[in-house]
């Protein structure tokens, strides 16, 4: 079968996962189907040929289910039942419909699947094993050609663990200044 | 490994396979971190997968088992340290080449373990820093309690 098929496949059970997601009344549930979502996206990558993007994606997300769980799981959540306006709803349908409706217009613009506009990737797949010595291309673009990007991605992540740290700690600086 | 918490966790049987499985995954993730130059993958995922060896440990044995032998403060000062270094790589290349970040141990032979340059080093750091992170934000999301009242 071609990929194409098997993508529609993935796609197609990742939107039904993020439906049932919300739909699901048992918080454990929906975290596993959140786990189906991520999971899906790691297979849809391992399809089109990505299998840096799939390994991290994989990793990543049974991490994220692992935390999800052990924080939420048991806790006594009350789960309360949505009511739907009827002039609400119908607002959403609206604006969700004209969304639709205008990507049809704009993704008609966009190249073709596998003609990218940019051309710089030829360069970089012809020129980096010579000029950063790196087999691994994907690691040559993200640490020798963009490495401000993983500069960055480093600064994100740390100022994220610094607001974690700084959101749960048991005490905080004042309480122990008065004590 | 004399086990000062023998309460606390899971049962005997996860705790048994937990022996065997635990460094299997903390191997393949420096394996991956070395490799990252040669095969898929790279400093963040191998970061994560030595995270996860953690938490492994964590939810098998407790996390007071885990900390007796790991401190936290530890951990908190490798991840600043990692961050320092990658930052303190890029000045480096600045005062070697004149720009931030360049390359400034050469290419070395392409296809062995020894090349590229900075990359195996930056490698390293990364997954020192996102290892050590997210561990601690499993740990500090995970042993939470809200307060009553």
């Amino acid at each position: 079968m071609p990929v194409d098929i098997w993508l529609y496949f993935i796609l197609g059970f990742m939107i039904i996962g993020s439906i049932a997601c919300l739909e699901i009344k048992n918080i454990l549930s929906s975290i596993i189907t959140i786990g189906v979502v991520g999971l899906g996206l790691s297979l849809a990558f391992l399809f089109l040929g990505a299998p840096d993007l799939a390994l991290v994606q994989f990793v990543f997300e049974i991490l994220c289910m692992i935390i999800l769980i052990r924080a939420f799981a048991k806790r006594s959540i009350e789960v309360r039942a949505l009511r739907r306006d009827v002039p609400e709803t119908i607002i959403a349908i609206v604006i969700l419909a004209s969304i639709f409706v205008l990507s049809i217009f704009a993704f008609k613009d966009l190249p073709s699947f596998g003609k990218p506009i940019v051309r710089v990737a030829e360069r970089y797949l012809a020129q980096a094993g010579v000029e950063t010595g790196s087999q691994n291309i994907i690691t040559a673009v993200i640490l020798n050609y963009r490495v401000y990007d993983t500069l960055g991605e480093v600064t994100v992540l740390f100022t994220a663990i610094l607001g974690t740290f700084t959101i749960l700690r048991k005490t905080g600086r004042k309480k122990r200044h008065a004590e | 490994m004399q086990n000062n918490f023998p309460n606390e966790g899971m049962s005997v049987i996860v705790k048994t396979i937990t022996r065997f499985t635990v460094w299997l995954i903390f191997l393949y993730g420096l394996y991956i971190v070395i490799h990252g130059h040669l095969s898929p993958g790279g400093g963040f995922a191998g970061g994560v997968i030595v995270a996860l060896s953690y938490v492994h440990l964590t939810l098998a044995y407790g996390k007071n088992f885990v900390l007796e032998r790991v401190d936290k403060f530890a951990m908190n000062s490798l991840e600043a340290i990692a961050a320092i270094l990658i930052v303190l790589t890029g000045i480096v290349g600045l005062y070697i080449t004149g720009y931030f970040f360049a390359n400034f141990m050469g290419v070395g032979k392409l296809y062995t373990l020894l090349s590229a340059g900075y990359i195996p080093m930056l490698n390293i750091f990364i997954c020192v820093k996102v290892g050590m992170g997210l561990y601690l934000v499993f740990y500090y999301l995970a042993s939470f309690k809200p307060k009553e009242g």
